[in-house]
């Protein structure tokens, strides 16, 4: 790296309920190309835990390989990372998880890292209602080896170098919705408004969040025949706003009838729909499938809650593990000791 | 004809069609003998099919306690016609052989050197039992029942067995046992009860099997048991024969013995994954986050497991993985037992990796050895491989019973817990303080301000920060081979005996025997069997890699070296040639990789052959002249 980033912050940043500033959330500067979309992922995971006032080193990231796998460097340095495996983050989450359920999680990954090398673990992922908020930044294209299609690159596309997809793409949140994700989701990296109470209400959820954003590529992406460029994106943007109230707070804005609905989640908190679609309703898989399908259909970049399950159950719930951390846990609670054994020798006999 | 004859001393098989429950009657009769307190092991040798294509259960018998292949066949019980032409032809010239004489033995088979023993199984099971499944199913009791009479076993000892198998459903315990009277009756009715070979309590049996109360469990049981008092608390894994049952026996005893008492909740997980990818990957996110995972395989997932197996070993996170080796790959013969994974494991992944390796060879090992995994794995901070294989993991071994030090202490190796990294003036996650290669780890969640680092492969320094730079590149691998010779001091060290006693041997040579895991047992046997012709051999059993200095040693002692084990290109004996400082020609391969495990008999044999070519043809180094 040639520069360092600056220490520097103003003295009266302000504070969150425990006490720290956005800068205590800040990771490493990134190394992304500038304008990346993934950098406006990393500032509203930031300001989302500093929003929620998470410990950051309660927080622990996890992500495969490929440019959005780079991208938990650069936000919560307090926190633990693991940069592990192309395509193979879910599993490494679903072991991380089992070992701690304390923690709170963050997967980053990308298009390329979740829809085509990740594509058998991320089902999985789904499958298991693992704890924790999954985020893929998606390009529809793979950034580190320079522009190549990915799967999820809509039909018709044109890449950088003047070819067109002649494959459809996979549609990540119908697939998540399909597979029984409890909580899925669709934002721009350029809508902070949105993306930073989805990413707060995913970190509340009770179980699998998915949240799929769509990050253009400056770089190999974002020219015009590009489906995900900029331009593009914001074009066709339908965006269903939303506001995140945490359990501690009251409820104090008073919603115009804009606002459509309310969803409350497990641990009291609650989030605020401003924007209702006819036919859609949150918690019903099969309109929400139909919405996607229809805006899919009309070219809209449809984003906000697609779908939420506010009674799911996690991997933990359903393997009933005990409540205290299974990596807390010493020879006492572990070892069945040598009576034991002789009586199961007995039995061998 | 000269019949063969011995107490307590031969071998018999079983030849059975699959899915026509042989495998309880054969266990029976083997747990039976088990029960007499006669050394005795019994085998599976079974084909990949769950109804219908021919199986064997091979069981010896053995006064010294041998517990490898003998070789050969003293009693054959056949009971599948398919088969048949080559069970006969298999039996010792002097042996017996037992068949269901229903339909009568084809003239062609006929061989006048054995003793043919005919009982009508299926013909006495039609008249006595109604249902056609019972028929099928006690057809085998009724053989058990022959062989009672036929080799003299303790009629009570099969009565408690059966009433300890069929607790509480008294029904059948009287139809198994009115079989059992059945075979009993029409063998002492219609044969000289008992043959020539014999079983007989106590009798000639050594005393170092009478002294100990044995017990019979199979490697993946005893693993399993390692991993529950070796505190594991995580497991992830894919089915794959012939490691599933290590996780069945996990669950099994986990459920017994791992539940919270206050809540009746588990202090435990089981994750089956969707492939061994992700197994493996679900355990090294639960170690890198301070628990103590395993998972089990074997071949075809150590290949899907390498790409994290490598990643762990250079992010240096533990990962406990138990590798019961079967033959060949994915379409290989996944019921068949080798020794073949030894080069693939120890330098399992890409780049420069080298695993650590450990290798049972009995089941109280397996038990003791995968204990000693989460320890070693969490001291050095890298996947630990336990190499057991079919033979050991899914037959049943007669073994001293397991034993337990309440004194025991995890070794969860140098992790900083918060006050510790307030101690603690400069911490960088690679900073090899010590010396030992051995760095300092955190966990996540554990301090606020301290301790957090991103973990990747090897793009970093020793302050955990990104790097690509030369020589921190350098400097990282460098530091993990220093560890790596750390954990030869750590690991099991081999197991040497001086040579049986030889008052005139018939060479000049230094011989000396290496070997691991389940070529053990029948190399000391052969070991012995050719001290009694003349050639005193000197052993050394290898316990793990990276190899003990006294290995080397060893075999500079020695002017032939044998290195059996069982897989076609001599993996051990090229392990050993590319990490020890030795003359590859000292080094003869005895090996056998038909799938079915290696006979004392075979390694005698290879050896003697071997002997043959060495005595003309090889110059001892040390008497080379220039």
């Amino acid at each position: 790296m040639s520069y360092v980033k600056p220490k520097f912050r103003h003295p009266r940043l302000p504070t969150n309920r425990l006490g720290f500033t956005v800068a205590d959330y800040d990771g490493a500067i990134s190394t992304l190309c500038a304008g990346c979309g993934h950098d406006s992922i990393s500032a509203s995971i930031r300001s989302a835990c500093f929003e929620s006032s998470l410990p950051p080193h309660r927080i622990a990231k996890v992500s495969g390989i490929g440019c959005s796998s780079k991208m938990p460097t650069y936000f919560l340095g307090k926190s633990h990372g693991f940069n592990s495996v192309h395509g193979r983050m879910p599993s490494v989450a679903t072991g991380a998880s089992l070992a701690n359920r304390d923690l709170t999680y963050i997967g980053v990954s990308g298009d390329g890292d979740t829809a085509s090398i990740g594509m058998g673990q991320f089902v999985h992922l789904v499958r298991r209602n693992v704890n924790m908020t999954y985020i893929v930044a998606n390009n529809g294209c793979y950034g580190l080896t320079k522009g190549q299609d990915s799967a999820t690159a809509d039909l018709g596309s044109v890449s950088k170098y003047g070819d067109v997809n002649g494959f459809d793409g996979i549609d990540l949140a119908s697939l998540a919705i399909l597979q029984g994700a409890s909580f899925v989701a669709r934002s721009f990296s350029g809508d902070k408004e949105q993306l930073v109470p989805l990413i707060r209400a995913a970190m509340a959820h009770n179980g699998f969040a998915f949240i799929d954003v769509v990050s253009p590529c400056v770089t190999f992406n974002n020219h015009s025949g590009s489906t995900k460029s900029y331009e593009e994106t914001r074009a066709h943007l339908d965006m269903m706003p939303l506001d995140f109230v945490p359990m501690r707070e009251e409820i104090k804005a008073q919603y115009d009838e804009g606002t459509s609905k309310s969803v409350t989640l497990h641990d009291g908190s609650a989030i605020h729909l401003k924007k209702a679609i006819s036919g859609h309703e949150t918690d019903n898989r099969q309109t929400a499938l139909n919405t996607i399908q229809q805006a899919n259909a009309e070219n809209r970049v449809l984003t906000g809650l697609l779908f939420l399950d506010p009674n799911s159950q996690n991997l933990n719930t359903k393997l009933e593990l005990a409540t205290r951390p299974l990596n807390e846990l010493g020879k006492d609670e572990l070892c069945p000791g040598s009576k034991v054994l002789k009586s199961i020798n007995e039995g061998l006999r | 004809m000269k019949q063969i004859k011995g107490i307590n001393d031969f071998v018999v098989k079983f030849a059975n069609v699959n899915g026509t429950g042989s495998a309880s009657a054969n266990h029976l009769f083997a747990k039976s003998i088990f029960r007499m307190g006669i050394p005795v092991s019994p085998r599976n040798i079974f084909p990949s099919n769950i109804q219908g294509l021919p199986t064997w259960y091979e069981v010896r018998v053995s006064k010294n306690g041998y517990l490898g292949r003998r070789g050969g066949v003293d009693l054959m019980v056949c009971v599948n016609p398919q088969s048949m032409e080559k069970d006969i032809a298999s039996v010792e010239p002097g042996g017996y052989f037992l068949y269901d004489s229903t339909k009568p033995l084809a003239s062609h088979l006929k061989r006048d050197d054995i003793t043919i023993i005919g009982i009508p199984l299926t013909e006495m099971c039609m008249k006595e039992f109604p249902v056609p499944r019972l028929q099928q199913l006690l057809k085998n009791v009724v053989y058990v029942g022959a062989l009672a009479a036929l080799l003299d076993i303790d009629f009570a000892v099969l009565k408690g067995l059966l009433n300890d198998q069929f607790k509480g459903k008294e029904k059948l315990i009287s139809s198994n046992v009115h079989a059992l009277e059945m075979g009993y009756q029409y063998a002492t009715e219609n044969y000289q009860c008992p043959l020539p070979i014999r079983l007989e309590k106590g009798g000639n049996v050594a005393p170092h099997i009478l002294e100990t109360p044995h017990i019979l469990m199979n490697g993946n049981t005893a693993a399993a048991l390692g991993a529950i008092y070796g505190g594991a608390t995580v497991a992830a894994w894919y089915p794959i024969t012939p490691s599933t049952s290590v996780v069945d026996a996990f669950a099994k005893y986990a459920k017994r013995l791992r539940i919270d008492a206050g809540s009746g909740k588990k202090n435990y997980a089981i994750v089956q994954a969707e492939d061994e990818l992700a197994a493996m990957g679900m355990v090294v996110g639960a170690s890198w986050n301070g628990a103590r995972a395993f998972t089990a395989t074997s071949g075809p997932g150590v290949s899907l497991m390498s790409e994290f197996l490598g990643l762990a070993y250079f992010a240096e996170i533990p990962v406990v993985l138990i590798n019961v080796q079967r033959s060949g790959p994915s379409t290989g013969m996944p019921t068949r037992s080798q020794q073949s994974d030894v080069l693939a494991s120890a330098y399992a992944s890409h780049g420069d990796t080298k695993q650590v390796l450990l290798f049972p060879a009995t089941p109280q090992e397996c038990f003791e050895m995968t204990v000693q995994a989460f320890d070693l794995s969490e001291r050095l901070q890298t996947p630990v491989i336990m190499m057991s294989d079919l033979d050991l993991g899914m037959n049943d071994w007669m073994s001293p019973p397991l034993e337990w030090d309440d004194d025991y202490e995890m070794d969860r190796g140098k992790v900083l817990d918060a006050e510790g990294l307030d101690n603690v003036e400069t911490w960088g996650r690679y900073l090899d303080v010590d010396g030992d290669g051995i760095c300092y780890r955190t966990l996540p969640g554990t301090h606020p301000d301290k301790g957090a680092f991103f973990t990747r492969g090897s793009s970093k320094n020793e302050m955990a920060v990104y790097s690509e730079s030369g020589e921190d590149y350098v400097q990282n691998v460098d530091r993990l081979l220093r560890k790596f010779d750390t954990a030869k001091k750590l690991v099991p060290e081999p197991k040497t005996h001086p040579p049986i006693e030889v008052k005139k041997p018939k060479t000049k040579l230094k011989l000396g025997a290496l070997f691991f895991g389940t070529s053990a047992s029948p190399a000391y046997e052969a070991v012995e069997m050719l001290a009694k012709e003349g050639y005193p051999i000197d052993t050394m059993r290898i316990r793990a890699f990276p190899f003990h200095t006294d290995l080397d040693q060893f075999i500079h002692d020695h002017d032939v070296v044998f290195v059996i084990e069982q897989n076609r290109d001599g993996q051990m004996r090229q392990l050993i040639m590319n990490e020890c400082q030795i003359a590859p020609t000292k080094l003869t391969s005895v090996l056998n990789y038909s799938g079915t495990p290696i006979t004392a008999r075979d390694i005698a044999n290879q050896i003697r052959q071997g002997l043959d070519t060495k005595s003309a043809k090889v110059v001892p180094l040390h008497k080379e002249t220039a």
